[in-house]
């Protein structure tokens, strides 16, 4: 027995088709209703019965950032003009990545009672995640810019721009990464052990503690050329030094002197390569994504 | 009459990992001990359902009857074979599965429908309609989690078969509740029934079975033994038809 799906005569229903659904990421904004409703329901429940609620959210970013102000500040000894605005405009990105991560790499498994019973698009579950961890980004950036004007920020035309490319290229990779990492979660449960490491990491090896001219002098100009273009080779290294251009060098005395001394050449253009590996990557998570999604009901 | 269902030569098979984590896979790699185990859970079911007809899907436990609908709702994919469906699909197979604890009723309706395909405008539409169906205007703003779960079970219900599909498939939701509300529910399915709708009825009560169904399917271990009129279904399981049961019709 076989159906020809293709000549059969058109119906009110529409042609017989196969239920599993195909669509993909294209899907999930297809139903952007229930993406809107499960990223509130997400940001409602969160922190459901604690006493600080969605604060906490804040508490946990302020006393990283405070530890990093001072503790490393007094450890680094390197004197860094506006240092908080260097290390809160690097934290931005950071939080967004490290929160993207472990939330929507746990998106799918969380919501297992939903996968095993209805059929939907699945990646709604981490691109929700996702959004909610973008939600949390906007007090950040509140706060950098209140820093920002009470520091003497002059931001030319290219600092909005590489706001605009930091908050792009960190989106499109969280977007990539937690989507990956939500359908290989189904399948090892490492993959939450995985993520605490990568954000260890993480933090070590961006611009966020330490000031970039720190990588270049101890790096670079030893003669470590390769190293330095493994540095370089992290996004989310490329989106806080975007940042840093966005929202640290303008507020310094000389921005323009600043952006060429505290920041690598071909800022921008790194930038552009990386949000243009970022969404192939995107497309690569997809695909994986939905090789995998197949067998996400009997593995749960 | 047109199909609505078209399941061919379907084989679904279950792989059993020996291991969820890196450590116990290498381990097993390294002693060469096999990475899975495979069942198989259903081996060449073959039907055709056309749009309007209902079709009661019986067996016993693990017979395959779930996997079935499943493959069918889309939720998962046959390994062999293909299932090709017409219209949108209501899945009433644990239809709590949607609502969350922590949010009221109110926001369970609209986040369940949301859930089952229904638009911001179709819920409004109905949202009286689901209320009227629940009774549960009383607690519309509590949080679900102090609901019981008769409660719980008529919120979902009430949702579910508010959606518009064309095609429902319905799995056993009428073991809990109380009377009253599963004598309403099965009123609305023959309803929905009478509207045209297609649909695959999982259930061991036979009288449910063969007042909603003309044609059934029985399942043993994964293999249709049996496709013919709901009557040769009921007869080829042996269940006895006690006229006296409560059979919630």
């Amino acid at each position: 027995m076989s159906v020809d799906t293709s000549t059969q005569p058109a119906h009110p229903l529409g042609p017989l088709h196969n239920p599993g659904r195909v669509g993909g990421l294209m899907d999930v904004f297809r139903r952007h209703y229930l993406l809107r409703l499960l990223v509130r329901k997400e940001l409602r429940v969160r922190y459901q019965g604690s006493p600080i609620g969605l604060a906490w959210s804040y508490v946990k970013p302020a006393v990283r950032f405070a530890m990093y102000y001072w503790v490393i500040g007094l450890l680094l000894q390197h004197r860094l003009e506006d240092r908080a605005l260097h290390i809160f405009s690097g934290m931005i990105m950071v939080s967004f990545f490290t929160d993207a991560l472990t939330s929507g790499s746990r998106s799918v498994v969380r919501n297992k009672s939903l996968v095993r019973k209805i059929n939907l698009p699945r990646e709604m579950f981490p691109v929700a995640s996702v959004m909610v961890s973008a939600y949390h980004m906007i007090p950040m950036y509140v706060i950098v810019l209140i820093g920002c004007l009470l520091s003497g920020w002059h931001p030319d035309a290219m600092a909005f721009l590489a706001a605009l490319m930091a908050l792009v290229l960190v989106m499109v990779w969280g977007l990539a990464t937690a989507l990956l990492l939500s359908a290989w979660n189904v399948y090892f449960r490492d993959v939450s052990n995985v993520v605490d490491v990568i954000q260890t990491v993480i933090t070590w090896t961006v611009p966020m503690i330490y000031p970039f001219i720190i990588v270049k002098q101890q790096v670079l100009d030893t003669g470590h050329d390769f190293l330095y273009q493994i540095y370089l080779a992290s996004p989310l290294c490329n989106a806080v030094l975007l940042n840093n251009r966005a929202f640290w060098t303008p507020a310094s005395e000389q921005p323009a002197e600043a952006a060429v001394k505290e920041l690598p050449s071909h800022l921008f253009e790194r930038g552009l390569v990386m949000i243009v590996l970022g969404l192939l990557c995107l497309w690569f998570a997809q695909v994986v994504f939905s090789r995998l999604e197949g067998r996400f009901a009997e593995k749960m | 009459m047109s199909a609505s269902i078209v399941v061919e030569n379907v084989t679904k098979r279950f792989k059993l990992a020996n291991q969820k984590t890196f450590k116990k896979l290498a381990v097993n790699a390294l002693k060469r001990r096999p990475l899975s185990n495979s069942f198989t859970a259903l081996q060449d079911i073959a039907f055709t359902l056309e749009q309007g007809e209902a079709i009661g899907l019986m067996g016993l436990n693990g017979s395959g009857k779930s996997t079935l609908l499943k493959l069918i709702s889309g939720v998962m994919m046959p390994d062999e074979g293909q299932v090709l469906t017409r219209g949108r699909i209501a899945g009433l197979i644990d239809v709590g599965a949607g609502l969350h604890p922590d949010l009221s009723g109110r926001e369970n309706i609209y986040l369940n429908g949301a859930i089952l395909g229904m638009t911001e405008a179709e819920i409004n539409r109905k949202f009286d309609a689901i209320l009227d169906f629940s009774e549960m205007e009383k607690f519309l703003d509590t949080e679900v989690r102090h609901y019981s779960s008769g409660m719980f079970m008529r919120l979902a219900f009430a949702t579910a078969v508010h959606t518009d599909c064309d095609i429902f498939l319905i799995d056993e939701v009428l073991a809990v509740g109380d009377q009253p509300f599963r004598k309403k529910c099965m009123a609305r399915i023959h309803q929905l029934k009478a509207e045209g709708r297609t649909m695959v009825f999982v259930s061991h009560n036979p009288k449910q079975v063969l007042k909603l169904c003309q044609r059934g399917l029985v399942l043993e271990t994964g293999k249709m033994i049996y496709e013919g009129s709901a009557h040769g279904a009921v007869e080829t399981l042996g269940y006895e038809l006690n006229l006296d049961d409560d059979d919630d019709d």
